[in-house]
């Protein structure tokens, strides 16, 4: 008989199933909506136009910018990829309260872990395909490639990542816990971080204060990472290791804010009352 | 003697001062329907909510299929489904693709061949390959049910399954949920303020009022009790505090 389920016993770990469903679910969104497509794309796309000819502008007003040619572009490249990882994963969950359909989540067996991951998941997809084209152009337009500077630039990409989905835990959670009126918070947020990310500037350029606390910012150490990388040639491993140790921790608050976020929801009724 | 399929022990729930419920006790047996019946704030929404586990009682204890639903829910939600007005399934998909998605989060064997026979069943082959956002009511509904028993849920709540329905395609609902309470063996709790439809389909009723089971009983019990034709003057009897008056009379 069709329509058993497999899973009488007791789902006791984290079902990939149940991920894929929830991906299944946010690709069917994507797949049925070319503005939203358009939408992920067009901003990186802009940026690394305008910064692609402020690059071809100061190569030749700047002895800096000529030695490290790939320094700016390389810059926005990375910031965008921090935005909409942060974004993506976001919206997912903002997609979820518009359309009113958390309550039939959350009385499914899908655990607010495997939610995460499946958030996670579709924050990697929207980030490629948002920043793809830019990538493209960047090397047809300007002759520049990020993957050009080796793995280890893979490395310092997949620490924004973390690094977004950190925060994009923490913005659901208090989207969760103050409602809608709270979700312009998904686009504003990580734009806190820009001035102490040193994404255009060294690290040393801020005031000695306001240095401690762009330590305390996973993006500050991948900044200087990749800057070591285009203008050295150089692959700072620590700067690598204190992205990492960083990015555990705004993963454990990110978690943490959500875990706590989500327990309130069920105290207060709000899954079954959220959306527009 | 057999586990309850549902057991609400002295559940309370407070906002703030506020006691949305209180001291609710009940227990419904394995298979049937059983309705939850009350007025608008009576507190049937949140002791529906309470039973899923979307709310968290300020006290008491609830257990599906023998499940504590505030510390074990993981085991009884693949066996429950539910389906309310108040949520919805996500517009911009197709029909087919929602299906797919709560078949998916629900680990349904041979999931294709469960949303045909749902669809047969439901009426909604037509429909599979429409944005549910373009549905009507009564197509939206009757979409929510069959992602509502995806997974032949042993238990399932509703909360006002008819509402803002044609009497035409209510029915239609209402035969349907007695036609798979029977065939599948399954529990059935509904929460209606209408009492035709309680009356119609429930083996066993709850009345609730100002956050409370003021009542309960076989539908033919309440009426002979309260020397009623009909449920809904029973529910009036209730609603308006004339139970003195008619136990008196």
């Amino acid at each position: 008989m069709s329509g058993r389920i497999r899973e009488q016993a007791l789902p006791s770990g984290v079902s990939s199933r149940r991920i894929m469903a929830m991906v299944r679910r946010h690709y069917y969104l994507l797949h049925g909506s070319i503005p939203r497509i358009l939408e992920m794309a067009y901003w990186p796309t802009v940026q690394m136009v305008i910064w692609g000819f402020v690059t071809q502008f100061f190569m030749g007003h700047s002895s800096w910018v000529a030695n490290a040619a790939g320094v700016l572009i390389g810059a926005v490249l990375l910031w965008d990829l921090l935005f909409r990882s942060q974004i993506g994963f976001s919206m997912c969950f903002l997609e979820e309260m518009w359309s009113r359909n958390l309550g039939h989540l959350f009385v499914s067996p899908l655990k607010p872990s495997e939610f995460v991951i499946a958030m996670m998941t579709m924050s990697l997809l929207r980030g490629i395909i948002g920043l793809m084209p830019s990538w493209i152009l960047a090397y047809v337009f300007f002759e520049f490639s990020v993957f050009s500077y080796g793995p280890g630039i893979v490395a310092f990409f997949s620490c924004l990542f973390v690094m977004g989905w950190g925060l994009g835990m923490a913005v659901i959670a208090l989207v969760l816990r103050f409602g809608l009126g709270a979700e312009s918070l998904a686009w504003v947020a990580i734009f806190a971080f820009a001035p102490i990310s040193a994404v255009y500037y060294p690290v040393a350029t801020l005031p000695e204060w306001l240095q401690v606390v762009a330590w305390c910012t996973p993006s500050a150490y991948v900044f200087e990472g990749m800057r070591a990388v285009f203008i050295d040639g150089v692959f700072r491993t620590d700067l690598l290791m204190g992205a990492i140790g960083v990015n555990l921790v705004y993963l454990a608050i990110g978690a943490g804010l959500f875990a706590w976020s989500f327990a309130s929801a069920r105290e207060h009724g709000r899954l079954l009352q959220m959306g527009e | 003697m057999s586990t309850p399929a549902i057991e609400a022990r002295n559940l309370t729930k407070k906002f703030g001062e506020i006691s949305a419920i209180q001291d609710v006790s009940f227990s419904v047996e394995d298979g049937g329907i059983t309705g939850l019946l009350g007025g608008n704030g009576a507190g049937k929404t949140t002791t529906i909510s309470i039973l899923l586990g979307l709310l968290l009682p300020s006290g008491g204890e609830v257990r599906i299929l023998g499940c504590d639903m505030v510390r074990e829910r993981y085991r009884a939600l693949p066996l429950m489904n539910f389906s309310s007005p108040y949520v919805d399934l996500p517009h911009r998909l197709t029909v087919r693709e929602n299906l797919r998605v709560y078949g998916e989060l629900y680990s349904v064997e041979r999931l294709e061949t469960r949303i045909d026979e749902l669809a047969e069943r439901l009426d909604v082959a037509t429909l599979l390959d429409r944005r549910t956002g373009q549905l009507s009511a009564g197509q939206k509904t009757r979409v929510a049910l069959a992602k509502a028993l995806i997974n032949r849920p042993r238990v399932l709540l509703l909360d006002e399954p008819t509402a803002s329905l044609d009497p035409d395609t209510a029915d239609w609902i209402r035969t349907y949920l007695e036609d798979y309470a029977r065939e599948e063996g399954a529990t059935i709790l509904l929460a209606s303020h209408h009492m035709g439809e309680v009356e119609r389909l429930c083996d066993h009723v709850l009345m609730m009022r100002g956050g409370g089971i003021v009542d309960r009983g076989s539908p033919a019990d309440l009426l002979a009790r309260y020397g009623r034709s009909d449920l809904e003057e029973v529910f009036l009897d209730i609603a308006r505090d004339r139970v003195s008056t008619v136990a008196a009379t």
